[in-house]
């Protein structure tokens, strides 16, 4: 806010190449990010792969897709809430609850259909979502504070619905766990589910009226509300997404890791939100596209498998994905200020 | 000066003196006490409640400059990141021979350099939010300190050393004396120096500072810095306190900090609160834990309680009040 002065000032000292508008700048810039990111990934495989040659075998790549397909449902959720100026800390936590109780539950009903299970979690993400929306639409707290809260909540009910005792692998019927490894058309159920969200978001974000709405009120939330749009209840539904798609991914996850424990998943809210910011979803909020998403997904999936096939220890990973979150972030700043600066010099003509 | 109130400093009255949240905050410790005492024997007594407050101050350090970091409107996620960071540093360090003296130095400096950084990168990129700046920092700073130390201990710190976090002068213990110092320290910056003023300026209105000549880049530096110098010195309590250092030390430092600020009535839409209600606050979670955990209260049923006092305290005035004020949207 208070640099608009100097942008404004650089505007006007303007070069002399102002006057050849440009509508499809900002659009340009958005597309190289995307095929940056792309060329970057390709790079980063193809160097890894020359180091250590088992990178690129079948086996390694589904492995690696089946790993980032639960880290991108949860982008996916996390790209609304980001849209929408907030942020979710509490997802670890959520992931963690929703996982525990429902394989407490497979353990207790062995006979259970996995989909119930997959329900039962989606269900205890849901409230989980559904309070936080309550605490940020309703009553109004920051978004950093409220999930910073819950996070802890949801934490400390993990551990106390496990009794502090992990549920292991055979604990759980053959038929839950399966769910992780078994296949429906060739590909794996993970990666399968995967696809299934990214396409159900991509069509809600982009052609549904809440789908624009959530967009609209990220981009400016007191136009949002004075043009009718109920911004209350956009955010409340933009956790509660969050929240059921945590609760999908906990599932997800006890099945993958045939594990529940109290402190699964602690921290990967950090890895999530590094998938969003490298996949160009900004920070202030009403940008943010589904590929944008799976890019950064990927290309985190792509490091955190590589790194130690190329024997970085696993000591330098946070720092390195610390690094990238920061440079993805200044790189959408500059690229951000350089888009406006163009329109600025745009609009003098 | 005149003309620019910032706090509310209206006429005084007896009724609007006792409606404050920081009596409250008095009534609420007071509760927490009777129920402590009624729930364990053994807590009203001098020497366990001495050394209660031992174990707990050692974070208290950074809620003090985190009250200007609330009151500016920030966050700062990343302290507790930077305690390890400087822990660790300042234990490799020792460990490879540099004096201990000049260890505690550079773990200070350690601190003070991760939070100018934040300062930096907050001020310089303005269209990112603390939230992201700090967490990215968070990430990196821990991710050093684990680089550094990979997941060894370090330690067999000189003896001189232990007396940080245990040792007393007479019968108050050391932590406590040096705490009372800074607090009214940071006290008298807050509410009795221009600066103080500034930064409940830039809280309420960061543009409105900026045109009234307000240096807001400058003075939001010097805060974050602060921040992690004080950082700096809950490391040095920290381990003194454990005797080692590991690069996890201090983990969810940052929720118990945020957590004992915005209970003490800093606001986090800005602008509002005072050092006293904070401080208040760090006794307050400081007692009631102590107090439950002599009841055998599990870790992570306090974890549970501090999660919900934090939103407790944050959504009670929102209620209250709520409806007499515009919504703020952002």
């Amino acid at each position: 806010m208070d640099d608009k002065g100097s942008t404004m000032a650089a505007a006007l000292a303007g070069e002399p190449h102002a006057n050849t508008p440009k509508p499809s700048f900002s659009a340009s810039i958005a597309k190289f990010r995307e095929l940056g990111l792309l060329v970057f990934i390709i790079l980063l495989s193809v160097g890894v792969q020359l180091r250590n040659p088992s990178f690129l075998t079948w086996e390694n790549i589904n492995d690696m897709a089946t790993n980032t397909a639960i880290l991108s449902i949860l982008a996916v959720g996390m790209m609304f809430v980001i849209i929408t100026r907030g942020i979710d800390l509490s997802i670890g936590a959520t992931l963690a609850l929703s996982g525990m109780i429902a394989a407490l539950t497979v353990g207790e009903f062995p006979g259970m259909n996995p989909i119930l299970a997959i329900l039962l979690g989606m269900g205890v993400g849901l409230v989980c979502g559904i309070v936080l929306g309550f605490l940020v639409a309703k009553i109004g707290i920051l978004p950093i504070i409220a999930t910073l809260g819950m996070m802890n909540v949801f934490r400390g009910l993990t551990y106390v619905a496990g009794g502090g005792k992990w549920v292991s692998a055979h604990q759980m019927p053959a038929s839950f766990k399966d769910m992780a490894t078994g296949s429906i058309l060739g590909i794996n159920n993970l990666i399968f589910i995967a696809l299934i969200i990214y396409v159900i978001a991509y069509y809600f974000a982009n052609h549904t009226r809440t789908g624009r709405q959530i967009y609209a009120v990220g981009s400016n939330p007191e136009s949002a509300k004075i043009s009718g749009i109920n911004t209350d209840k956009i955010l409340w539904l933009v956790y509660a997404i969050m929240g059921g798609l945590s609760g999908l991914a906990g599932v997800l996850w006890v099945a993958k890791f045939a594990s529940a424990q109290g402190d699964t998943a602690s921290g990967y809210e950090l890895s999530v939100i590094a998938a969003c910011v490298l996949g160009g979803v900004s920070i202030a909020g009403g940008s943010g596209k589904i590929s944008g998403i799976i890019l950064g997904s990927v290309l985190l999936g792509i490091m955190n498998n590589a790194l130690p096939l190329i024997n970085v220890s696993p000591f330098w990973q946070n720092g390195i994905q610390g690094a990238i979150i920061l440079i993805a972030v200044l790189v959408n700043a500059i690229v951000k200020r350089g888009v406006d600066r163009n329109n600025l010099m745009r609009r003098k003509i | 000066m005149d003309t620019r109130i910032i706090t509310n400093k209206r006429d005084f009255s007896l009724k609007g003196f006792f409606l404050q949240w920081e009596w409250m905050l008095v009534l609420i410790f007071i509760g927490v006490n009777i129920m402590n005492m009624s729930l364990s024997e053994y807590y009203w007594d001098y020497n366990n409640l001495r050394d209660a407050t031992m174990n707990f101050l050692d974070k208290a350090f950074i809620v003090l400059p985190m009250v200007f970091i609330i009151i500016l409107g920030d966050i700062d996620i990343s302290v507790a990141s930077t305690v390890a960071l400087s822990s660790v540093v300042m234990a490799d360090l020792y460990n490879m021979g540099v004096p201990m003296p000049l260890a505690v130095v550079i773990c200070l400096a350690v601190g003070t350099v991760c939070g100018f950084i934040n300062g930096l990168l907050v001020v310089k990129y303005k269209e990112l939010s603390a939230v992201i700046v700090t967490l990215a920092t968070m990430i990196i700073y821990r991710g050093i300190a684990y680089i550094l130390l990979e997941d060894q201990a370090s330690g067999s710190f000189p003896d001189w050393f232990s007396f940080l976090g245990w040792g007393y002068v007479g019968s108050i213990p050391f932590i406590l004396i040096v705490f009372a110092v800074f607090a009214i320290l940071f006290a008298f910056l807050l509410h009795k120096t221009v600066f103080g003023r500034r930064v409940y300026a830039m809280g309420n209105n960061s543009t409105a500072s900026f045109f009234s000549g307000i240096q807001v880049g400058k003075v939001k530096i010097i805060v974050f810095t602060l921040t992690g110098l004080m950082a700096g010195v809950t490391a040095l309590f920290l381990t003194s306190r454990m005797g080692s250092t590991r690069p996890n030390v201090a983990t969810g430092y940052e929720l118990d900090v945020i957590a004992m600020v915005v209970l003490g009535g800093i606001s986090t839409a800005g602008g509002k609160g005072r050092m006293i209600g904070a401080i208040l606050a760090v006794f307050l979670i400081g007692f009631l834990r102590y107090g439950l955990g002599l009841v055998n209260v599990q870790a992570q049923v306090l974890l549970i309680i501090i999660g919900l006092l934090l939103i407790f305290a944050v959504a009670v005035p929102k209620l209250k009040w709520g409806k007499n004020k515009p919504r703020k949207l952002t």
